[in-house]
């Protein structure tokens, strides 16, 4: 008998490539925006059906909720802009171009595979024992390949310095009006709680630093959002520490276990767990403030670079 | 197939009928404040459904907290959304 | 249980045909408000993908998406346009 999850595969398959076209097509900024959102809702949706909650969830916290808090922040700004001409064509011919080279640079790939049906999981399930943690996932990103995720925490802070570089203008935010206090005061203290919950699973089941730190970070642009907080330029130095704290405190962990160790990012015998646990916990606080300096942007003032 | 798993596809039908009963609304409805009340009937009666038919097939006191969290935070924006978008409309208008 | 698959079903074409209405509008509410029914499909899709495969680690993806409907939501307010789209 065939799985009777078929039909709904399909139908998800074929919603995931009408939305993302749909998406593309769109010529209101908004509705592209709301439609990219629907796009990662159904991705996330996907990823559980391919058995990865890990990806599900960091889909729906970064893919869907943050990426498209920040697009809409980003379009607040731009709305105060004149509409400049447009110059479609040549870009849309390289956009184009690029798009069909990595398709078929994919396609290539995907062709010339060898057929890897085990992947690592071998490899990994055989050394389950000396990472510390019971979920295979964070095993991977935070031991036996946590170069990676270090370089994860690059990228971002990189961005972040850009952003406060380059200046943004304000958000325009409308009052939201005083039923919006009770919101807050469910959904703030819900979402920390959230956060801490996931970030707890991670050792253990799917779950983790990342996705912890986009529900925190989610959080705390409520707070901004229904000026509950309103950043303050003298708080600038502070929020950058926080933000900094993230990317330092792993390059510190990396630079301890290459003494400890004579391995850089491999966590001494016995005492996995416990870097593991810290690292994280750093990371969720610091990524979850980078995400919401990030929405706010920095303000550039005359006298300050 | 046994009666509490009955009960709780019952409901998970249900709840399913709703959502398709606010979809129905959305699209046919004529103006915004019609289409809000269809939204926030499906979203708080039709999650509810559903919710309280996955508590009753899983049967996990830990699930079942999670699953009223998930209710609770879904009802309070729906609650709050509905009243902020109406307001959003209305300026709108004029 | 060979009924779940399909409620899964009926839950996801209600979201898809509820795109319609972000793709019409006309005003930036309508499509706030179709966002948000279909952000509750989605939890609601979860929650019958959790009980039909047993993961309990659905309903944590279920919980997350929850949340991030209703800051997506405040997001959604504050900075929307005020003028009437068309």
């Amino acid at each position: 008998m065939t799985d009777p999850w078929i039909v709904f595969d399909v139908t998800l398959a074929v919603g995931l490539l009408a939305v993302a076209w749909l998406s593309l097509a769109s010529r209101d900024a908004f509705r592209m925006i709301v439609l990219f959102m629907m796009f990662g809702l159904l991705a996330s949706l996907g990823w559980v059906r391919l058995n990865a909650p890990d990806v599900a969830l960091a889909e729906a916290a970064v893919g869907a909720g943050i990426t498209g808090a920040l697009l809409l922040r980003t379009l607040s700004a731009l709305r105060h802009e004149p509409k400049e001409p447009s110059t479609a064509l040549p870009t849309a011919f390289i956009a184009g171009v690029l798009s069909l080279m990595i398709t078929t640079a994919l396609v290539v790939a995907f062709i010339l595979a060898p057929d890897l049906a085990t992947g690592y999981d071998r490899d990994v399930g055989a050394r389950m024992d000396q990472s510390g943690v019971t979920n295979p996932v964070t095993a991977v990103l935070l031991n036996f390949r946590s170069y990676d995720t270090l370089l994860e925490i690059v990228v971002l802070a990189a961005a972040l310095t850009i952003v406060l570089m380059l200046g943004s203008k304000p958000i325009a935010l409308r009052p939201l009006g005083p039923l919006f206090v009770p919101f807050a005061k469910v959904i703030v203290p819900v979402s920390i709680i959230i956060a801490g919950y996931l970030l707890w699973l991670g050792a253990s089941r799917p779950g983790g630093a990342f996705q912890a730190a986009a529900v925190l970070g989610a959080g705390g642009i409520v707070l901004i959002l229904g000026r509950h907080y309103d950043p303050q330029e003298r708080h600038g130095g502070m929020i950058r520490l926080i933000c900094a704290i993230g990317l330092g405190g792993f390059v510190l962990a990396a630079i301890g276990a290459q003494i400890l160790t004579g391995d850089m990012l491999r966590y001494p015998q016995g005492q996995e767990k416990i870097w593991i646990i810290i690292i994280e916990a750093t990371l969720t606080v610091s990524v979850a403030a980078t995400l919401a300096a990030l929405f706010v942007g920095a303000t550039r003032r005359e006298g300050r670079p | 197939m046994s009666w509490a798993e009955l009960l709780g596809v019952g409901l998970m039908g249900l709840g399913a009928v709703f959502f398709v009963a606010g979809t129905v609304g959305i699209l046919r409805f004529p103006d915004v404040f019609s289409r809000l009340h269809a939204v926030t009937k499906a979203d708080n009666l039709g999650l509810g459904l559903v919710a309280a038919g996955t508590g009753i097939m899983t049967a996990d006191g830990f699930v079942a907290a999670k699953l009223a969290l998930v209710w609770l935070l879904i009802a309070v924006s729906g609650a709050i959304g509905g009243h902020l978008i109406a307001r959003h409309a209305l300026r709108d208008k004029t | 249980m060979i009924v779940l698959p399909f409620i899964a079903t009926l839950l996801l074409l209600t979201a898809l045909v509820g795109l319609i209405r972000i793709l019409r509008g006309p005003t930036t509410a309508d499509r706030m408000l179709a966002a948000q029914l279909i952000g509750t499909s989605g939890v609601a899709i979860l929650l019958v993908m959790g009980v039909a495969s047993g993961n309990r680690a659905l309903f944590d993806v279920a919980l997350v998406f929850a949340i991030l409907a209703a800051i997506a939501l405040t997001t959604f307010l504050a900075t929307a346009r005020l003028e009437r789209q068309s």
